[in-house]
C-alpha cells in the first residue's frame, strides 16, 4: 500500500505527498499535462525541445542544475507523446531548494536565446544518435505515419523531421510555456523523508502565488476507425529483414486496457510467451520477437515486432505469426496461462515500487489518469480479467482490417 | 511573497554522516558464504549466485558467456520451455550475466514464491545439459545480433578502444567475430559447466524482505553442492596495449555521427590515487554539471551527451572519455576534450566548483544507498574486489576532504594527452 495525501492550492496546483521516513532523501516530481500529441503538425518535436529549455534558466535563477547539485541533488526529465515529467532527488534537509527551483521555472523561464540556439543543436544530435545513425532507427517514424492518419500520435516525440526543431523560434517557446506550464496543468508529488505539514507550508510559500493559468482542454482529432489493412515495404541498410505489425487498441483509461495488456503478455512477454516459444524456439523463423504496447493515454497501438532468421521467407514468417494469432482468436486459454500473466504483472508492479523516486513518478502518472489511489487498486482490475475477456479482445483487436504491417527489408541482397 | 532571487539555506551534503549498512552473513554446509541485506518496503527478494566463471577462464572464446546464457535452457528433467514457464508462472525473473572474472545467475521474485523457485535454481547448477538444438539457436541469434551491432559506430568504438588498451588476447580487450560462435561445441559448454559451475566457486548475495526460514531454505537447496572444494586456479593474462595512439575508422560512409573514445590505462581501485581521481573525474566529465558536459553540450551543442569514467576491472583499469558527436564536429569535440585537460592541469579550480562536486557526490551516494538492492550492490562490489567497508569509508573521506591543489596535481599526473588513445569511428 502506498500511502499519500492530496491537497489543491488556491491556484489549482494539485499536490500529493507520500512520506517515507526510511530514506534520508526527498523526491520532488512535477508532471505537466502536455506531450507531443499537443503539438501542431508543422511544429513537431516541440514538447521535447521545450523540456531541454526548462534547464536553461528561469526568470529569477540563471541556472537550474548548479544550485540543485550544490544542495546534493540530481535530476532528470522525460517527454512522451502524452506528458512531460521532471523529477529531482536530494537530501531531505534541502527540500526547499527543490521548491525554489521548480516553482521559479513554473513561474516563468528566462527565455534565453543562447539556450534555445544550443538546445536545438543538442536535440538534433539526439535525433541523429537515436533515429538516424542507428539500424532500424526510423521504424517508428514510418509505422506511426502508416497507422495514424489524423491523431497526433502520427509523429514521434523527437519530431517528424529535423527541420521542425531547427526552425523553432523564441516566440514559439513563449507561447508554449504560457499555455501549458501553469499550475492548473501540473501535478506536484513530494515523497521521501518529508511531512505533509512541511510540504503544505513550502508549497503555499513557493507555488501559491503563481498565476493559475488557463486549464488546457485538448480537442485532438480522433483517429477514424481503420477499416482496411494497410501494408508497406521499405528497403534499408540493415543486415536482417524484420516485420512490424500494429493494431489499434483502447485508451489507457478503458477497462479493456487491462485485458489488452495481459494479451500482449500472453503473446510476447518473456521466454515462455507463445510467439517466442513457437517462432523463435520451435520453428526458428525469428531471431527475436516481441509483443507490447506503449500504454498510451489515447487509443494506441498493440505491436508485434520480430527480426527474421537470415534466409527465411518473409511471407512464411508472417503467416506463422498469423497462425499464432488465430489460436488466441479461436481458443480460450487455460487458467494456468492466465494465472501466469497475472502473477507476472503483480511481480512487475511490486518491483517498480522499490525506489521512492519510482513511487513519486507513478503517483503523478496515476493522478493524471484520474486518481493517485489507482496505484493501490489497479492490480485488482487485472485480477478480474477472465479468459473470455481475452478471447473477446483478441477478436476485436487482432483483425486483418485493423492491422498495419511494415516489412523492413535488408537492401543487402 | 518569497524572495525568489535568494537561494534557501542548505545543509552541505558533506556534513552528512554516511553509513553503509552491514550485511548479515551466514555460511552454508559446504562453506558457501551468503551475504544478506534485509530491508525494503515491498515483499520481494533478489538473490545473486556469483561464480568465478567469467571470460577470464575461457580456453576458447565465448564458452563462458554461452555456458552462462544456456545454463537454464534445459536440464536432465526439464526442457528450456518448462523452466521458462515455471519461472514466468511464479512471476519471477531468472537472469544470467557473464562478465570478465565472474558470471552471475540472478533470481528476482516475490518473497512468498521463493520456496517454489529455489529447487529450480538448484537444478540449473546440478543438471544443466546444454541441448544441441539450444546451442544452434543461440549461435544463429548471437551472430545476427552481432551483425546488427556492427552497423553502430558506438558499438564498434567501444570494443576497439578496449582492444587498444588491453590487447585482443586479454579478457578485457577481446571481442567476438562471427566465426567464434560457430566454433562453440556442446562439449566445450559441458566441460566448462562441470568445472566452473557444478564444482565451481560460488558466493551468494541476497537482499529484500527475506523469508524467516531463509538460511534453512538456502542450506536445503545449496548447502550440499560440491562448491568451493578447490581454490580457483590463478590465471594471469598479460596486457598488450597498442603502439599506435590515434585511430580514425570509417564504419559507415553515410554516418552522420562519430563515436569518440579517448582513454588511457589507469590503476585499479587498490591504488591510493583511485578515490581522489574519482573526484577529479566527476568534475572533469562524471556528471551532468561536469566541465566536458558544460563546454561540449551546453555551450557548443556538439553532442547529446559526453561523459568520462574510470573503467574499474578487478585486475586493471582505464580512464575513458566517451561521446557521440556530429560528424562534422568530431575533430572540434576531440580538441575541446584536450582543452579541458589542459585547463585542469594549468588553471586553478574554484573552491566553489569543488564544493558543488563534493555535495553532488555525497548527495548521490546518499540516494544510491536507498533500498536493499543498492546496498547489496555496493557490498558485492567490495567483496568481489577483496575489499571491505573501510574502502567505502575511505572514499567518502576523500570526497569530503580533498583540496583543489591535490586535484591539479593529479591532473598533471594523469591528464596528459600523450598518454591517451584517441579513437573516432564514423
Amino acid at each position: 500500500m502506498i500511502k499519500f495525501e492530496r491537497f489543491v492550492l488556491g491556484n489549482g496546483l494539485t499536490v500529493l505527498v507520500h512520506p517515507d521516513p526510511s530514506t534520508p532523501m526527498a523526491v520532488v516530481n512535477v508532471l505537466y499535462d502536455v506531450g507531443a500529441r499537443d503539438e501542431v503538425v508543422s511544429k513537431t518535436g516541440f514538447a521535447h525541445l521545450f523540456e531541454h529549455l526548462m534547464f536553461g534558466g528561469s526568470i529569477n535563477i540563471p541556472d537550474y542544475d548548479d544550485p540543485l547539485q550544490v544542495a546534493g541533488g540530481e535530476n532528470n526529465a522525460y517527454t512522451t507523446n502524452d506528458l512531460t515529467n521532471y523529477y529531482c532527488q536530494l537530501p531531505a534537509d534541502n527540500l526547499e531548494t527543490a521548491f525554489w527551483l521548480e516553482s521559479d521555472r513554473m513561474l516563468s523561464l528566462a527565455f534565453s536565446k543562447k539556450s534555445l540556439d544550443v538546445q536545438r543543436k543538442v536535440v538534433c544530435e539526439e535525433f541523429k544518435e537515436h533515429y538516424i545513425n542507428k539500424p532500424y532507427g526510423d521504424v517508428w517514424h514510418t509505422m506511426r505515419e502508416l497507422a495514424f492518419k489524423e491523431h497526433p500520435y502520427k509523429w514521434m516525440t523527437i519530431g517528424k523531421e529535423l527541420s521542425h526543431v531547427e526552425n523553432a523560434t523564441l516566440e514559439d517557446v513563449k507561447q508554449f510555456f504560457f499555455k501549458h506550464y501553469t499550475p492548473v496543468n501540473a501535478i506536484l508529488v513530494v515523497a521521501g523523508n518529508v511531512t505533509v505539514e512541511h510540504v503544505k507550508e513550502l508549497a503555499e510559500k513557493w507555488f501559491g502565488d503563481i498565476p493559475s493559468g488557463e486549464k488546457y482542454n485538448r480537442h485532438l482529432p480522433e483517429e477514424p476507425k481503420q477499416i482496411e489493412a494497410r501494408r508497406m515495404t521499405v528497403h534499408r541498410n540493415v543486415p536482417m529483414d524484420a516485420i512490424y505489425k500494429t493494431w489499434h487498441m483502447c485508451a489507457r483509461r478503458d477497462d479493456d486496457y487491462y485485458v489488452t495488456d495481459l494479451l500482449t503478455d500472453i503473446l510476447g512477454g518473456g521466454a515462455s510467451s507463445r510467439l517466442y516459444q513457437s517462432l523463435v524456439k520451435e520453428q526458428q523463423l525469428f531471431a527475436n520477437i516481441n509483443c507490447y504496447h506503449f500504454g498510451s493515454l489515447d487509443k494506441g497501438l498493440l505491436t508485434i515486432e520480430g527480426q527474421l532468421i537470415q534466409g527465411v521467407d518473409i511471407e512464411k514468417a508472417e503467416a506463422a505469426i498469423e497462425l499464432e494469432l488465430d489460436k488466441v482468436r479461436k481458443e480460450l486459454l487455460d487458467e494456468r496461462e492466465l494465472q501466469k500473466v497475472k502473477n507476472k504483472t503483480e511481480s512487475i508492479m511490486a518491483f517498480e515500487d522499490m525506489s521512492v523516486m519510482n513511487r513519486a513518478g507513478s503517483l503523478a502518472f496515476y493522478e493524471l489518469l484520474g486518481d493517485g489511489e489507482l496505484m493501490n487498486t489497479e492490480f485488482q482490475k487485472y485480477q478480474e480479467v477472465k479468459s473470455e475477456d481475452l478471447h473477446r479482445i483478441a477478436n476485436e483487436v487482432l483483425t486483418n482490417e485493423n492491422s498495419n504491417t511494415l516489412w523492413y527489408l535488408s537492401d543487402k541482397k | 511573497m518569497p524572495d525568489r532571487k535568494l537561494a534557501p539555506g542548505i545543509k552541505d551534503a558533506v556534513e552528512y554522516k554516511i553509513a553503509l549498512k552491514k550485511p548479515d552473513i551466514f555460511s552454508l554446509g559446504n562453506g558457501v558464504k551468503v551475504y544478506n541485506v534485509q530491508a525494503g518496503t515491498e515483499e520481494v527478494v533478489q538473490i545473486e549466485w556469483v561464480f568465478k566463471a567469467g571470460n577470464w577462464f575461457d580456453e576458447k572464446k565465448n564458452v563462458s558467456s554461452a555456458a552462462n546464457f544456456l545454463i537454464k535452457n534445459g536440464t536432465q528433467k526439464k526442457s528450456a520451455y518448462e523452466i521458462n514457464e515455471l519461472v514466468d508462472f511464479y512471476g519471477a525473473y531468472l537472469n544470467r550475466n557473464c562478465s570478465n572474472e565472474t558470471a552471475v545467475v540472478t533470481l528476482h521474485c516475490l518473497t512468498r514464491q521463493l520456496p517454489q523457485l529455489l529447487p529450480l535454481v538448484r537444478e540449473t547448477f546440478t543438471e544443466a545439459v546444454f541441448p544441441e538444438e539450444e546451442l544452434l539457436i543461440f549461435r544463429q541469434n548471437m551472430k545476427q545480433k552481432l551483425a546488427v551491432n556492427l552497423l553502430k559506430c558506438d558499438f564498434v568504438a567501444g570494443r576497439k578502444i578496449d582492444e587498444l588498451l588491453f590487447g585482443f588476447k586479454h579478457p578485457y580487450g577481446v571481442y567476438s567475430i562471427e566465426e567464434d560462435y560457430d566454433a562453440i561445441q556442446t562439449e566445450d559448454l559441458k566441460r566448462f559447466y562441470a568445472k566452473y559451475y557444478q564444482e565451481g566457486n560460488c558466493t551468494v548475495f541476497s537482499a529484500g524482505i527475506l523469508p524467516k526460514d531463509y538460511e534453512q531454505l538456502m542450506n536445503q537447496y545449496f548447502g550440499d553442492l560440491p562448491f568451493n572444494k578447490t581454490a580457483t586456479e590463478e590465471i594471469t593474462h598479460p596486457i598488450f596495449a597498442a603502439d599506435q595512439k590515434k585511430w580514425n575508422i570509417i564504419n559507415d560512409a553515410e554516418g552522420v555521427q562519430g563515436a569518440i573514445r579517448i582513454a588511457r590505462p589507469f590503476p585499479t581501485r587498490r591504488h591510493p590515487d583511485f578515490p581522489k581521481v574519482q573526484v577529479l573525474n566527476t568534475l572533469f566529465g562524471g556528471f551532468f554539471g561536469s566541465r566536458l558536459m558544460n563546454n561540449i553540450r551546453e555551450d557548443k551543442g556538439y553532442t547529446y551527451g559526453i561523459y568520462s569514467y574510470l573503467v574499474n576491472h578487478i585486475h586493471a583499469g582505464a580512464w575513458m572519455i566517451s561521446t557521440e558527436a556530429g560528424r562534422t564536429v568530431c575533430e572540434a569535440t576531440v580538441n575541446e576534450v584536450y582543452n579541458e585537460m589542459k585547463e585542469l592541469r594549468e588553471g586553478d579550480i574554484d573552491p566553489e566548483e569543488l564544493l558543488l562536486v563534493k555535495n553532488y557526490l555525497i548527495g548521490t551516494l546518499l540516494g544510491d544507498l536507498d533500498g536493499p538492492f543498492h546496498i547489496i550492490g555496493r557490498w558485492k562490489n567490495l567483496i568481489l574486489n577483496g575489499l571491505d567497508d573501510s574502502f567505502f569509508y575511505q572514499s567518502v573521506d576523500t570526497i569530503k576532504n580533498i583540496q583543489t591543489d591535490e586535484l591539479k596535481e593529479l591532473a598533471n599526473k594523469y591528464l596528459r594527452p600523450e598518454d591517451f588513445y584517441e579513437l573516432v569511428v564514423v
